[in-house]
């Protein structure tokens, strides 16, 4: 006992460090002005009022450049999302990148909760935010946090705890824990179906001749699985996976430079000979994401020219080219073109959809609905510029294009084969939908070389008229003769 | 409303509790949000604890973990009243529903007060054998807590031993929440001083554990997995065959969706690829990393950062590892700034004979953005693969001549800095730009790009025909130059004069007595009483001093120490890896020794690069003093920590405040009374903020011989003694 003693007296003296482990000491939701929405400490080592020191440090802090920060021995993570911060603190040597990971489920499991997250809708929810928090975070460490097994038992209605529960409950808590824990065993359909959507977000940089920076694709296989009892699905596309880089040049393969699974997936199957098998959760889930970036197929060209006349006026002429095939289709593009700071007026010509000038963005919208395959469109305007003491150049960022194209693929990805196995006379219907999309991240750009040597002339008769452009703060410039 | 009751009847506290012990049920359920929510924004409820109590018992499950929230928030303020609670709990834990087991035994653990502590065990020692798996796992987990409390219940229970046995259970997530109830304990014992107890609790990983949780890896939870991957990297292999064994069994985690076991997998097989010594199977394991690593650069921008922190770490180690990938490491317009610059290191690392245009061509492109400092980094970048391609070094001058000729003030004066550095490698290589440098003169007014400036003309004095009267135009305003400009000024002078002493004695003459006698700065007067010496003592050995031949410099391949680097591969996806700073830095908890002061001392020479990091823990030291918000008191062991650890730091944070004082020297003077502050080594010249920093970059004067002769120096104490000077004036 004296030993136990000793040890006790220790423990009062010394603070506990925590050098290896990753418990998420508290976990805080924060709106916009620094309030606090959602406190919950996890560990006894922080009082409250650390959140105060976030407010003074991150939230009423105009210039922070990282998503961590350090005070003292408390690490700060945050991730803003809307008009909240959603923050961890750590006080020890934490595994960032579990914190930051566990900080977008808790945003995902929000959004498929409330259907948005926002300052509102955490407010509206905060009780059921408590019981999730809850849930899958325990001591700090994560835990259980699949959204659909998270709504089988924390729900908006409260559950009785009656008779009835208490087997409903043996089986979602086995199912929680279980290793099939996305899954019921007991799921019924009087049609078994399973609809694949191959989702392709193209991911761009262009530069203003037109040469390919950079282009690769970020896929995304979902999955919506009707299907009753617990079937074995196997799944085939027709890549050529990347591993060894010496075997390119495979056919018609689509070469794969990357794939992740969905915890169904068996990983070392996968590992070993390249099936992909599975025992799908019931409903919506992503089966697999895959990255590619050869032989990627432009849906969407754009070419613009924009010349600066004078200090006084930009003049624009963008035309845009749909390079698949005729048959498809591509809807809702929208480009953003930029423009200078000190645009008053932008007038906009277009042949199809609409062009408007958006003064709060600095840029030109122009919405195209539909375009056919092969179909170019030319936009054509102005944009007049106020005299400005501002004397930084326009830095010129690049023009930014969304679309959605169906049935279109742009790393050429192709279903090969979905099959389903399970005992008995099992039929089932499979259906396969294709779409390619860019979202913020297919981008032209559009300074080119020209523009700089004339962007130096111009600078030059600035500096030959008197009035030198001293764009940097602090130190100052002493006059010299 | 009745507002003529006295004073402690009113308010909103009384209304809750009159709804708190309403007779309807949902009135009291409400009564116990508005309270949570009271709770949440920081009022103080803790006055209704006996009101919410009474609610406690319920088969209403969400009031009931209402009441549980309520209770752990309060039970260390309000002891004795929480034993009101204990029954309820205890016969919780026999419930027939599951969940209602588990919250049970989960919110018991979460109490912390000491009165309820003992009557944890019984029930503890029901569920951890419990038959359900979800109540198992959740009783994993409360042993650890338990151990946070009062390590000897943990002990005297067995629940150890316990815990060790269900790391064989038959549930993956069992397993999981077993290995990380078992690593915390092993975390927490392990900062104790060492006793036979405190050993017991360690967590040996043998090689039973080790099957068992490459088994349950492939099963459990990605967040089990993350915990179960932790544990296998501190496993000490046997041979290199269990090390082959145990990254091939891993590596299939690399294609898991979540990124923090993409990491977690990729820290395992560095540390057991160190044990692997057949070239191929390195290769091979190096070559199925790549994907995975290009792949967390789509995740969200934050866990991308992590990434990228990481990667830059894994090429430090193997630089094979994304050898073909520059590309995908462009920038996006609408990535984050941390994002940006992080990528802007790392393609400088991935920089190769064969991308290097592509390379260039972006940082040509990123130079004219609008964010200042990521285009003075792009600028800088652009020095760097200068310098560490030399085949590439002339494309890189001709870009950075392009960008001069912009008269983008920032950007003239970034490429000016960077020019002396290349100057400094490639000596007398790129003479013929200085005219375009020299005609940018009257657009620099950063002290760096000053100094840099005046650098390359003393160094090139003897071809540059105007020097003198190049130089002639700063001496003329010396004094109200920063400290770094005069120095470099002095300096070039003196080379001047070396290289020319016929025409330049006049200026020489009038830029030794500016310096003695009007420059408040001691460095500077020290560097120009010690000039004089030198050239009216021996000319000969001043030239040999003032002109010696410089090493050229070349880009650290390694941004920390290799045993560092080591320490923090081990750390892959931690806190430290991202700091690139061993863990010891910012956890600031007591735990210095001797060893790791030394160990700093050393990093401090190789700051440059990783200095950013630094700057924030510094900054977040600063605040810590101001804000005091720990729970633990404060003592011995910690105070000598965070000393320590203020200690090493200091000096980074007056490198941050550099950036915007202009005079960072004054304060550091005023600190160190002046003395040892030699601008004469490389180190030195990087922690007071001089224009160059990192070490092998600084083209400081060969002063170094200077630094053993202070007693050269006379006027140190007394600028204003006159003889010696009258001295040293008649010899010329």
């Amino acid at each position: 006992m004296e030993v136990l003693d000793r040890l006790r007296v220790a423990r009062g003296l010394v603070a506990r460090p925590r050098p290896a482990g990753s418990p998420t000491t508290a976990f805080f939701i924060f709106n916009q002005k620094g309030e606090v929405l959602i406190s919950r400490l996890y560990r006894t080592d922080l009082k409250r009022s650390i959140a105060d020191v976030f407010r003074i440090h991150v939230v009423s802090n105009i210039d922070v450049r990282a998503p961590i920060i350090t005070m003292g021995s408390a690490s700060f993570f945050h991730v803003r999302v809307n008009n909240l911060y959603v923050m961890a603190v750590t006080k020890n040597n934490a595994n960032a990148a579990l914190v930051f990971e566990f900080c977008y489920r808790f945003i995902s499991i929000a959004k498929s909760y409330f259907g948005k997250i926002d300052e509102e809708s955490v407010k509206s929810n905060f009780v059921l935010i408590y019981e999730l928090i809850d849930e899958i975070i325990d001591f700090g460490y994560p835990q259980n946090s699949e959204t659909d097994t998270l709504k089988t038992y924390i729900t908006t209605e409260s559950i009785r705890a009656s008779p009835a529960a208490v087997e409903e409950s043996s089986k979602i808590t086995s199912q929680a824990t279980g290793a099939i824990s996305w899954r019921r065993p007991d799921v019924k359909y009087k049609k078994n179906e399973a609809f694949v959507d191959v989702v392709e977000t193209v991911n761009l940089i262009m530069s203003a001749k037109g040469s390919v920076l950079r282009a690769d694709v970020d896929g995304h296989i979902l999955m919506r699985a009707y299907l009753t009892g617990t079937p074995e699905c196997k799944f085939g596309l027709n890549d050529k996976l990347v591993i060894d880089q010496s075997e390119r040049g495979m056919s018609d393969a689509v070469e794969l430079d990357d794939c992740q699974f969905h915890q169904c997936v068996r990983l070392n199957e996968f590992d070993s000979d390249r099936t992909i098998s599975f025992i799908p959760p019931d409903g919506e889930f992503e089966l697999m994401k895959y990255r590619s970036t050869s032989n990627v197929n432009l849906p969407i060209k754009v070419i613009p020219t924009i010349t600066e006349v004078g200090t006084s006026q930009v003049t624009y002429i963008v035309s845009i080219r749909a390079t698949f095939n005729s048959k498809l289709s591509a809807t809702n593009v929208v480009l953003r073109i930029p423009t200078p700071l000190n645009t008053t007026t932008a007038e906009c010509k277009v042949q199809n959809g609409k062009a408007k000038y958006m003064p709060a963005e600095n840029v030109i919208v122009w919405k195209i609905p539909r375009m056919q395959g092969g179909q170019e469109c030319t936009l054509s305007g102005t944009a007049q510029l106020t005299a400005t003491t501002h004397r930084q150049a326009w830095a010129r960022p690049p023009i930014d294009v969304d679309f959605q194209v169906l049935m279109f693929t742009a790393s050429g990805l192709l279903v090969r084969f979905l099959k389903v196995f399970e005992k008995g006379n099992y039929h089932s219907i499979k259906w396969v939908r294709y779409l390619t999309k860019a979202n913020g991240g297919y981008q032209i750009r559009t300074i080119s070389n020209v523009w700089m040597s004339f962007r130096s002339c111009l600078v030059m008769c600035r500096a030959i008229f008197g009035r030198k452009g001293r764009t940097t703060s602090g130190a100052s410039l002493i006059p010299r003769n | 409303m009745n507002f003529s009751r006295a004073a402690p009847r009113k308010g909103e506290n009384f209304e809750l509790r009159a709804d708190l012990n309403s007779e309807y049920r949902d009135k009291r359920k409400d009564a116990i949000k508005r309270v949570i929510a009271n709770m949440t924004v920081g009022k103080d409820v803790s006055g209704l604890f006996p009101d919410v109590l009474k609610n406690m018992q319920t088969d209403d499950l969400e009031q009931k973990k209402l009441v549980y929230l309520y209770l752990m928030n309060y039970a260390k303020s309000q002891p004795e009243l929480v034993i009101l609670a204990v029954n309820t709990f205890v016969k919780d834990t026999d419930d027939p529903n599951p969940l209602v087991r588990a919250l049970a035994i989960r919110t018991m653990g979460c109490l912390r007060a000491e009165k309820i502590i003992d009557y944890l065990c019984d029930p503890l020692q029901k569920c951890l054998r419990d038959e359900n798996p979800y109540v198992r796992k959740t009783a994993a987990l409360c042993v650890a807590k338990l151990y946070d409390l009062k390590p000897e219940l943990v002990m005297d229970n067995g629940f150890l031993e316990q815990l060790q046995e269900m790391v064989s259970d038959s549930n993956p997530m069992v397993v999981a929440n077993a290995v990380t109830a078992l690593t915390d304990i092993h975390v927490s014992a392990s900062s104790l001083p060492p006793s036979p107890e405190t050993e017991k609790a360690f967590f040996v990983i043998t090689q039973t554990t080790l099957q068992k949780l490459l088994i349950a890896l492939n099963e459990c939870s990605e967040w089990g997995r993350v915990a179960i991957l932790t544990a296998l990297a501190r496993y000490k292999a046997q041979d290199d065959q269990e090390s082959e064994h145990i990254c091939e069994r891993v590596i299939p985690q690399f294609q898991h969706v979540n990124g923090s076991v993409v990491l977690a997998a990729m820290k395992v097989v560095m540390i057991h690829m160190r044990n692997v010594h057949r070239e191929d199977i390195v290769k091979q394991f190096t070559r199925k990393m790549a994907p995975p690593l290009v792949t967390l650069l789509a995740s969200p921008p934050e866990v991308q950062w992590v990434a990228l922190r990481n990667i830059n770490l894994l090429l430090q180690k193997r630089n094979d590892v994304l050898s073909n990938e520059m590309r995908v490491f462009f920038c996006k317009y609408n990535d984050p700034l941390y994002v940006k610059v992080e990528k802007l290191d790392i393609m400088v690392r991935l920089a190769g004979d064969s991308n290097v245009d592509a390379l260039l061509s972006e940082l040509k492109e990123y130079a004219s953005e609008v964010d200042v400092d990521f285009v003075r980094k792009a600028v800088k970048a652009i020095g760097q693969t200068a310098i560490k391609i030399e085949s590439a070094a002339e494309r890189c001058v001709n870009v950075l001549l392009d960008l001069i000729s912009t008269r983008v003030s920032y950007v003239v004066q970034e490429a000016v800095v960077v020019m002396k550095d290349i100057f400094r490698k490639y000596p007398s290589t790129y003479e013929g730009v200085i005219p375009t440098l020299c005609a940018n003169l009257d657009e620099l007014d950063e002290p760096e790009a000053k100094a840099s400036l005046i650098w390359i003309i003393g160094e090139y004095a003897s071809k540059i025909d105007n020097a003198g009267e190049l130089l002639g135009t700063f001496v003329d305003t010396f004094v109200e130059e920063s400290y770094p400009v005069q120095l470099q000024t002095l300096t070039a002078v003196v080379k001047l004069y070396m290289k020319k002493p016929d025409s330049a004695q006049a200026i020489v003459q009038r830029v030794l007595n500016i310096a003695t006698k009007d420059c408040d700065s001691p460095d500077v007067r020290d560097r120009a009483f010690i000039y004089w010496r030198l050239l009216s003592a021996d000319p000969a050995a001043a030239k040999s001093v003032i002109l010696a031949h410089r090493p050229p410099i070349s880009l650290a391949r390694t941004t920390v120490s290799a045993a560092l680097l080591d320490e923090l591969i081990s750390e892959i996806s931690t806190l430290a890896s991202v700091y690139h700073k061993p863990p010891e830095t910012f956890i600031g908890r007591g735990r210095i020794g001797a060893e790791d002061v030394q160990r700093l001392a050393a990093e401090q020479e190789d700051e440059g690069m990783t200095r950013k990091a630094l700057q924030t823990v510094a900054a977040g030291q600063q605040a810590e003093n101001l804000l005091d918000f720990d729970d633990t008191p404060a003592d011995e062991g910690r105070a000598s920590g965070l000393a320590a650890t203020t200690f090493t730091s200091t000096p980074a944070a007056a490198n941050l405040l550099a950036g915007t004082s202009a005079n960072p020297l004054d304060d550091l003077v005023s600190i160190f009374g002046g003395s040892g502050l030699n601008d004469t080594r490389g180190g030195a010249s990087n922690v007071n903020g001089s224009p160059f920093p990192g070490g092998v970059m600084s083209p400081v004067a060969p002063a170094s011989a200077a630094s053993p002769v202070p007693s050269f120096s006379p006027g140190v104490t007394s600028p204003t003694q006159q003889k010696p000077q009258e001295d040293l004036l008649g010899l010329f």
